[in-house]
């Protein structure tokens, strides 16, 4: 629930983020930061779906010329992408505490 | 604007979600877990009689049980049986045959995977075995999903139906670490939805998630493979894992992923004593 909730804000910030008038550059970046933290998130075995919704939907994007959506979308992969990092660290300790005993 | 997600998370992380456990709790005990695993389900279903755990969402709802009860005459999986049992008899281009793979010809074994191999230190599912069979006398592997794997391990789960689940964890550091690994999968949670196996299979059995009815875990290996309507087909253990993680909006893992395995050999370990019920129909 915490979680949701966290993604949910994360999720917002990107949305505000965004800002008019985005170049090329901007989505270079945003999607370089986006990739990175996915792919911790691979090495972690804890990729979401949504997140590569965002990447797919960001590369589509930018590939018609509109960086504004594209970076919007980009930086929600990276949040996305980040809070599956944030889960899968987390459990790495926290799953002992639903196992039957 | 990174600066905020930073600190959401950090937030998030310094929150402490549980009590701080002992270690010794951490130490490896399937027997001790086996009995905790085995008391929940018999005292929070005391109703369902044992031996029908093995029959999966029909166990926990009568209605559901009354509409299989009904197709059982013509079942949709015989085709897939009658499939299995023809390759069986079908020899390789080298002149072997799967049975040649297997102990007993492969006939009546089904109640023993997966197993830990301690030549390779890893867990073998039966799927797992198939393919090896297959690569070993020079045929190209088959889709771990369905199709002629689910015909396959439909023909070896039916001339095993009946025969009790016998998983062994050798007293071996590997196997050991296996089993874990397998508990931690199922009990870890993932995706979006921030759901672990256990939230549908242990909290929600009975319960429904759009029109299915959850399955509880124990017994929860044993109709595997599965004709399921939504599938219009036959699905293996592997579409099955692949078909839940998605439910939670994670990525699935690669059938066969050495997490898939340990998983199912944690849950075929919780169900030693019960009876293989597999090939099995759901709608
Ligand atoms: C979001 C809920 C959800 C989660 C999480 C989930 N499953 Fe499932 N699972 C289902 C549903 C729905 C079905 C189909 C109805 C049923 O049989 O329970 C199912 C069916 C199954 C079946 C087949 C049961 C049968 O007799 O037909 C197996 C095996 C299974 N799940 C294993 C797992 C494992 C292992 C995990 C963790 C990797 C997992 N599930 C996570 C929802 C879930």
């Amino acid at each position: 629930m915490r979680l949701l909730l966290v993604v949910t804000c994360l999720l917002l910030a990107a949305a505000a983020a965004a800002r008019a008038a985005s170049t090329q550059a901007d989505f270079d970046a945003a999607l370089a930061a986006a990739a990175a933290a996915e792919k911790e998130a691979g090495a972690l075995k804890n990729q979401w779906m949504p997140t590569e919704q965002a990447l797919a939907a960001a590369k589509k994007a930018a590939a018609a010329g509109d960086f504004d959506t594209a970076v919007a979308q980009a930086n929600e992969a990276e949040a996305l992408a980040k809070a599956s990092i944030a889960q899968a660290k987390e459990q790495q300790d926290a799953w002992k505490a639903g196992v039957i005993r | 604007m990174r600066r905020l997600y930073s600190i959401l998370i950090a937030m998030m992380l310094l929150a402490p979600a549980h009590p701080p456990r002992a270690a010794a709790d951490d130490a490896v005990n399937p027997d001790a877990d086996f009995k905790a695993f085995r008391d929940y389900f018999t005292k929070t279903f005391a109703k369902v009689p044992l031996d029908d755990f093995v029959n999966g969402p029909y166990s926990m709802d009568a209605e559901l049980r009354k509409q299989w009860q009904a197709i059982d005459d013509f079942p949709p999986y015989d085709f897939a049986v009658e499939r299995g049992k023809e390759m069986f008899a079908t020899p390789f281009k080298n002149g072997k045959t799967y049975g040649d793979c297997f102990a007993n010809k492969g006939i009546g074994i089904r109640q023993n995977y997966p197993y830990f191999d301690d030549n390779s230190g890893e867990i073998i599912t039966l799927e797992l075995a198939l393919n090896r069979c297959r690569e070993a006398n020079g045929e190209a592997p088959y889709s771990y999903v369905k199709d002629e794997m689910a015909s396959l391990t439909a023909y070896m789960a039916f001339t095993s139906r009946g025969k009790l689940f016998d998983i062994k964890i050798p007293n071996d550091p590997r196997a050991r670490a296996a089993y874990e690994n397998g508990k931690r999968y199922f009990y870890t949670r993932r995706g979006q939805l921030n759901f672990s196996c256990a939230s549908c299979h242990v909290q929600n059995p009975g319960n429904h998630i759009r029109t299915e009815v959850l399955a509880p875990a124990l017994g929860i290996v044993a109709g595997m493979p599965i004709y399921r309507s939504e599938w219009n087909g036959m699905g293996t253990m592997s579409r099955r894992l692949v078909t839940c993680n998605s439910q939670t909006r994670a990525v699935p893992l690669t059938p066969q992923d050495e997490d898939y395995r340990d998983v199912e050999y944690y849950l075929t370990f919780m169900a030693n004593g019960l009876p293989v019920s597999g090939p099995a129909a759901r709608p």
